[in-house]
């Protein structure tokens, strides 16, 4: 794979950026815990209740923190114009973009990883004996988000009001994602934990069409 | 400039009687559409005089997706060749085909008021029509928010892309959730009656003639406006550049 490499290395240097100040991660992990503690002042989060609405509650959690914390990642390059120095390199534009979506990702997941034990505390369910589907589905949701949630933030970072517009594009378009994300969720913390094929089905769906796109469509996003 | 060319080429006297033609034409349609539909059309039994909206709720419908499919192989045609003409096509395709999806969303409740009790139920084709409806009014407002006119030309160009896919997903997605919406009744297992089918026909006409009237008018609004654009780029530059404005005056003239 040609694109291997530079991948890795854009990849190394996002991980190294944002290691050095963990701001995104902080700031992503305090605006979800915010938002889950605010959300358990709408219905009263009985194990029933928690069952029923407790996995969306996470999803829409993190979809909101998302909608935030994948702005910088092409507003930042703005800052030294580094982004013109990144195209300039000989290596495919795709590259670029392939890697902030996966560094996100990574950001996502270690969030996710420091929240689900708080959230299944706060909201009583049980996450260990369905640790290992949990984690397919937050995989397969996450990437979705961050596949979709990257390139829209390179589309806003060359817009007007960019703060206000990701979330206005974003959340629209991942109505499918957090529906199949929501409801596989949902699945494990029923009495009788059970994953539905049919919203892994959606997600895998969902990260290979968009996946896809962005392959083929992404690297206009990056022109001058 | 390929548009400055383009405006210059139709020329005013003609292109006005063709529009106004072409405008009365699409009212004479749509006059004879509502007649058709009020009182060719036989009274469906059960739901009786509030089951006429059909005629323009579904024919609104299909034109709207007619006009966003337009948009999608716009963008990409445009991502691929750099011609304005396929911006122009695009934007025009989706500020055409928003109004046209808000007809069949307001039409939709007053139907389904007296019928199902209710005005708005979350079931797949209502919501999955309310998130495309979204989608395309963000499209509308992205392109208002970026000023340089290829850059925003690009950038809509992916997010148009990006949104007609995510459409079947959103509608699969949904359709997992019980539907209460009816079933088609055109196609396998249908049964309208054939004189509805044929007033549907023509209302569908009807609607693809008001589309199509839409769609080039705001065509060549848009090719104005992006000649007015560049203009404007134009003046904003340091520097004067004698023979341009002498040439773009000439061409401004005859708009």
């Amino acid at each position: 794979m040609a694109l291997a490499r530079p991948v890795g290395v854009l990849l190394a240097k996002e991980l190294r950026t944002e290691f050095r100040t963990r701001e995104l991660l902080a700031t992503t992990l305090v605006f979800v815990l915010i938002v889950l503690v605010l959300f358990s002042f709408t219905f009263d989060p009985t194990s029933v209740e928690s069952r029923r609405f407790g996995p969306g509650l996470l999803w829409l959690a993190l979809l909101f923190a998302s909608s935030l914390m994948l702005h910088p990642s092409f507003t930042h390059e703005h800052t030294n114009d580094t982004l013109l120095a990144l195209r300039l390199a000989p290596i495919d534009p795709v590259s670029i973009i392939a890697a902030k979506i996966l560094a996100n990702f990574c950001f996502l997941l270690v969030a996710e990883l420091v929240l689900l034990p708080i959230f299944a505390a706060l909201y009583n369910l049980h996450v260990l004996p369905v640790l290992g589907r949990l984690a397919a589905v937050l995989v397969l949701g996450t990437l979705a988000i961050c596949i979709v949630g990257t390139v829209f933030a390179a589309i806003s970072s060359q817009a007007r009001m960019r703060e206000l517009l990701l979330p206005l594009l974003l959340l629209p378009l991942l109505t499918p994602a957090l529906i199949a994300s929501a409801e596989a969720t949902a699945g494990l913390f029923e009495e009788q934990p059970a994953l539905a094929p049919v919203w892994i089905g959606v997600l895998a769906a969902f990260d290979t069409i968009f996946l896809t796109v962005t392959w083929l469509f992404g690297d206009y996003l990056l022109e001058e | 400039m390929a548009s400055a060319a383009h405006v210059k080429s139709m020329e005013p006297s003609r292109s006005a009687a063709a529009q106004a033609l072409a405008t009365i034409v699409v009212a004479l349609l749509l006059f004879v559409s509502v007649y058709a539909a009020i009182l060719v059309a036989p009274e469906e039994r059960t739901m009786g005089l509030i089951q006429r909206i059909f005629y323009f709720h579904v024919p609104f419908g299909w034109s709207a997706f007619i006009a966003f499919f337009i948009n999608l192989v716009a963008s990409i045609a445009y991502l691929r060749s750099r011609a304005p003409k396929w911006d122009w096509l695009a934007v025009s395709s989706a500020e055409v085909g928003v109004p046209f999806v808000t007809v069949m969303l307001v039409t939709g409740p007053i139907w389904a008021h007296p019928v199902w009790g209710i005005w708005w139920t979350w079931d797949a084709r209502l919501t999955s029509t309310f998130v495309l409806w979204v989608l395309y009014v963000c499209y509308l407002l992205l392109r208002t928010l970026i000023d340089e006119p290829e850059r925003r030309a690009v950038v809509s160009a992916v997010f148009a892309i990006f949104a007609a896919f995510d459409i079947p997903l959103v509608y699969f997605s949904i359709w997992f959730f019980r539907t209460q919406h009816p079933q088609p009744v055109i196609g396998a297992g249908g049964s309208l009656d054939p004189r509805m089918f044929r007033v549907l026909l023509v209302c569908w006409g009807a609607t693809l003639a008001l589309l199509a009237l839409l769609l080039v008018q705001r065509y060549r609004l848009e090719a104005m406006r992006w000649e007015l654009d560049h203009l404007r780029l134009n003046l904003d530059r340091p520097g004067p550049e004698p023979q341009r404005f002498a040439t773009v005056g000439s061409k401004g003239g005859s708009i």
